[in-house]
């Protein structure tokens, strides 16, 4: 139990201290803790939590750090998991406000910030890739060609700037009607 | 302690009705401390989201730090930093609860498969935005990036430190043109 505790903080510190990109891009990291590393949920789970948190209030690395926790080591892990995404963020931040004017226009800041942002768009573009094509079959996403469809309406309706929380309910809906009622 | 029980107050709400995370919440942060409490001047807001956008972890918790930090120092960044983490911690914790009992229910099955390939669509909206004005090496660097963590298993965090590191090099070299 100390152990599993243990382990879950450090993977939280690590996720909140390099979760650089914010939202989606910490996406790959908590994907690569959670499901590769410590394999303390599935893919399919994984991709669970994420529509979970779109529906829920609040940052997607704060919400999964309560859920994975709460799974994982129950009320206790989900204190640990979520204090330990906060704690980088905290620390960082408060350096950095402390110490702002003199680092605003430094260029090897600006530089360090442009050359991760690059890695930034391909770690959210892994993290979709992981969801498409796991490296198991189980919790796939994708299962037949109505998964394609509900997934090139939710493109289409985001690209039109539709809520993602009207987005998510809808497919919900649509998964019901295709998969429940049948 | 009243400044202080103002500023939970406020990021509770930040906490409590952001939906959808990052960007989202930004008119909304943007409203309850520049129009609703007059923390920080508008201009002062771009460079917060600037800094807060650089800093790893999520923006509202950073920007929470920020501004607690400014208001009331240490104790603000931290009154700020419960208010934001609070309403996200017990919703979920509640859904956890619930939703562990629920996973077997035949219907919650079939609507979460409807969702799963939503939830891969509304990852890939927001590349598109952000590969505008990339040029073919960042195109390319994300490309490999997203090859290797996604075949090959690797830690995203290699890429960035690397990236990190590259960009700091680039901008030395630059610098030193510059002044020749």
């Amino acid at each position: 139990m100390i152990a599993t505790l243990l382990q879950l903080m450090l993977s939280y510190l690590k996720i909140g201290f390099f979760g650089f990109g914010g939202g989606y891009a910490m996406l790959s990291l908590i994907h690569s803790e959670v499901v590769v590393r410590n394999a303390w949920l599935t893919n399919g789970e994984f991709s669970d939590i994420v529509a979970i948190s779109q529906m829920t209030p609040g940052p997607i690395a704060l919400n999964s750090a309560t859920y994975i926790g709460y799974e994982v080591a129950g009320v206790l892990g989900s204190v640990v998991a979520t204090l330990a995404v906060s704690l980088p963020s905290l620390t960082l931040m408060l350096l950095l406000t402390r110490f702002f004017l003199r680092l605003h226009d430094n260029r090897y800041v600006q530089g360090v910030v442009r050359g991760m942002r690059p890695v930034v768009v391909g770690m959210i573009a892994s993290a979709a890739l992981l969801l498409i094509f796991p490296h198991s079959d189980e919790g796939r996403s994708f299962i037949d060609v109505w998964s394609w469809v509900i997934f090139a309406l939710t493109l289409l309706g985001s690209a039109r700037k539709i809520n993602p929380i009207a987005l998510i309910v809808a497919s919900g809906v649509a998964g019901i009607v295709i998969y429940g009622l049948f | 302690m009243r400044g202080l029980a103002e500023i939970f107050w406020s990021f509770l709400k930040i906490g409590a009705f952001t939906f959808g995370g990052g960007y989202a919440m930004i008119p909304l942060i943007g409203h309850e401390v520049i129009e609703r409490r007059g923390w920080i001047a508008e201009r002062d807001f771009a460079d917060l989201l600037t800094l807060a956008q650089s800093a790893p972890g999520p923006i509202a918790l950073n920007t929470a730090v920020f501004v607690g930090y400014k208001r009331r120092g240490f104790a603000g960044a931290l009154a700020a930093v419960f208010g934001v983490i609070v309403p996200s911690f017990v919703i979920i914790l509640a859904v956890a609860m619930f939703f562990s009992n629920m996973r077997d229910n035949a219907i919650v099955d079939a609507a979460f498969r409807g969702m799963r390939p939503a939830v891969v669509a509304l990852i890939i909206a927001p590349i598109i935005g952000l590969t505008r004005g990339m040029r073919g090496v960042g195109m390319a660097v994300a490309a490999a990036v997203a090859v290797a963590v996604w075949y090959f298993g690797i830690s995203p965090v290699w890429f960035l430190l690397s990236g990190a590191v590259v960009g700091c090099l680039y901008a030395m070299v630059r610098g030193k043109e510059a002044q020749r």
